[in-house]
């Protein structure tokens, strides 16, 4: 019972780093409609100056400003240069176009910082473990994790829905047309949210960083599993993508500690065994298969 | 219709050059002593063969597979798996004896990368558009991860094949050109068969289904099983070509099914151009090419190839195809 219950909240820590990204991608493509394929040289972006910074000056706290900075940065200026003049082609162009990026951010990551894992270590101050019931150690890293995700995400959703800029975010994936006769800024407003996305991706790079390698093509990987949080949430939806990355973390999470006990049960022991790693690295696609199955646009998607 | 002798002319260009250039280019190589660019002219072909399957369900299709190379990596471990089992005399999965022969590994590769296209394609077209293209890129993914488990193997390491490639027929293929010359013959092969699939009452209904598939629908005809049907033969021919990659290096591992070669093929599609079949293997000479050059000047290749890519997307788009298509006309020409 305890095990499950570290693997539980192990399982949320990976939902919140894939919200983080999830909901940058959906936000980009909800009102942009840009398939963005270099949102995980972002996520590489933060991880990368985050353990840049915090190994230079000793501050972990600075690595995640400057991470977190770093990929807003980035964001803001891809936006300018590529994005904005991919907003009108089709799905393919961007494809194309966002790929040529990842070429290049991956390369440059190698150029400028070797082929070298770097390592972003958890700061003092928080590595640390606490009961969170007794006879229940977990580290405090990972709670910090989980609960800056969701504070990020409570904000986001507060952007979106309670303020004046979250209104024109809404009018614009409704009909953004209109909301530019209306006399709103449209390229602004997509800079804006372009830049928000990035930034949201280089924090999950920072927060998820002491887990992964930091290495070049680091962000590609999560990029897939965010794709398949939006596949199973609906794409454009914000409530999508929180359901879906739950769905993905959790079953991706659990699935690798009991499937070798549940086929082992079933089968017997010898077949589990070769079984169950397939399997378990099979088992998120498997889920987004059964749910394309039955809702072919994804839990709360729109129907189109 | 009738090709008029400028038609004449420009397909013989469009399409003839670039098949004419794969299969003198080795042989020119061998003839200023150098052998070791025999593989990367096959390399060529074979990329080329994997992008004209892409190019088929994308151009008539509007199928915007990112996930294709999942059937080069399949079509790769067919040969692998096989050729380790026929060198271990060991039984293969499912009791078969082990196989090293391209007249089996070939076409095995075909049905077994068309058989896993079926549910690929049904499950990726329950949607279109960007859905489309994330799900095949995360099914591509299920099978990268799936061959890194597969601990018997080689798990991340792959097949090494030492021992050698396939024979053919019986026939050793340790010669460079010999296996060059199987790989353009299945290229033309390929060829023929998608363009006479394109021009076929089935390319029809693919073409309708992509313009207007409710319209498709209203005619009578059942468009999803033809979609599925294109996707499989694309996934098919695909495997085949990754039988071939696994030939030219002897070896296969999961990087075949990497993601980035699936953007790859997309990549090699769009700059040889969708008006003709002929741009698959326009993009691959020019990709391939592209990719050799700069690597003689620099390792760190990709931090120019990929601001390259984005800048061709940006303002050159029509590729080689569309290129050589304004050099030969000023108006506008009927591609048929």
């Amino acid at each position: 019972m305890l095990l499950f219950l570290e693997q539980l909240l192990n399982g949320v820590q990976l939902s919140v780093t894939l919200l983080l990204m999830a909901s940058g991608l959906t936000l980009i493509f909800g009102i942009m409609s840009l398939l963005n394929l270099a949102h995980g040289s972002l996520f590489m972006t933060g991880a990368f100056v985050a353990a840049w910074v915090s190994g230079e000056t000793g501050s972990w706290a600075l690595g995640l400003l400057a991470g977190a900075g770093a990929a807003f940065a980035v964001g803001l200026l891809i936006e300018t240069v590529v994005m904005r003049r991919l907003y009108d082609r089709d799905h393919l162009d961007q494809v194309l176009a966002t790929f040529g990026l990842i070429l290049f951010f991956n390369e440059m990551v190698r150029l400028v910082w070797g082929i070298r894992p770097m390592r972003l270590d958890v700061p003092d101050a928080l590595s640390g473990f606490v009961e969170v019931v007794p006879g229940a150690p977990y580290p405090v890293y990972r709670l910090v994790v989980i609960g800056a995700g969701l504070a990020v995400m409570l904000a986001l959703g507060w952007l979106v829905r309670g303020t004046r800029i979250g209104m024109r975010i809404r009018a614009g994936s409704v009909d953004r047309e209109m909301i530019g006769a209306l006399g709103v800024d449209i390229g602004r407003l997509y800079s804006l949210v372009f830049a928000l996305g990035a930034l949201l991706a280089g924090l999950a790079g920072v927060l998820a960083g002491p887990f992964l390698a930091v290495q070049s093509g680091m962000g590609e990987p999560i990029l897939i599993l965010a794709f398949v949080v939006v596949v199973i949430g609906g794409i454009g939806s914000l409530k999508g993508a929180v359901v879906g990355s739950l769905v993905v973390g959790l079953t991706d999470t659990l699935g690798r500690v009991y499937l070798p006990d549940i086929l082992a049960f079933l089968f017997g022991e010898g077949a589990a065994e070769a079984g169950a790693a397939a399997l378990s690295s099979m088992l998120i696609f498997l889920v987004m298969a059964v749910v394309l199955a039955v809702f072919p646009s994804g839990l709360y998607g729109r129907k189109g | 219709m009738r090709p008029d002798a400028l038609t004449l002319r420009r397909r013989l260009i469009r399409d003839g050059l670039p098949m004419l250039l794969l299969a003198v280019a080795p042989l020119a190589a061998m003839a200023v002593d150098a052998g070791w660019l025999v593989p990367v002219f096959t390399r060529m072909a074979v990329f080329a063969l994997a992008a004209m399957a892409l190019h088929f369900i994308l151009s008539i299709g509007g199928m915007v597979s990112l996930g294709h190379a999942a059937f080069f990596a399949i079509g790769g471990y067919v040969v692998g798996i096989g050729s380790q089992h026929a060198y271990d005399e060991t039984p293969a999965p499912l009791g078969l004896p082990g196989w090293n022969d391209m007249l089996i590994s070939l076409p095995a590769a075909f049905a077994v990368g068309a058989l896993i296209a079926v549910p690929f394609g049904w499950l990726s077209l329950r949607t279109r558009g960007a859905y489309f293209i994330m799900i095949t890129l995360a099914l591509a993914q299920m099978i990268f991860y799936l061959l890194v488990s597969l601990r018997a193997y080689g798990g991340e390491d792959g097949i090494s094949m030492w021992w050698g490639r396939n024979t053919l027929a019986g026939l050793e293929m340790s010669d460079r050109l010999a296996l060059h010359a199987v790989c353009l013959v299945i290229l033309a092969l390929a060829w023929w068969v998608l363009s006479r699939m394109t021009a076929a009452p089935f390319g029809w209904v693919l073409d309708g289904a992509r313009q207007n598939e409710a319209r498709m629908r209203a005619l009578g005809y059942r468009p999803l099983a033809y979609q599925i049907g294109a996707f499989a033969l694309s996934g098919g021919i695909v495997a085949v070509a990754g039988a071939l990659m696994a030939n030219v290096d002897e070896f296969v591992s999961p990087g075949l099914g990497h993601w980035t070669v699936s953007g790859e093929l997309l990549v090699i599609v769009i700059l040889g151009g969708l008006g003709s079949l002929s741009g698959a293997v326009w993009g691959a000479l020019v990709l391939l090419g592209l990719e050799e050059v700069l690597m003689e000047f620099t390792q760190h290749w990709a931090v120019i190839m990929g601001p390259l890519l984005v800048v061709i997307v940006l303002f050159a788009r029509g590729g080689v195809g569309g290129f050589l298509d304004r050099l030969n006309m000023g108006k506008r020409h009927d591609d048929a």
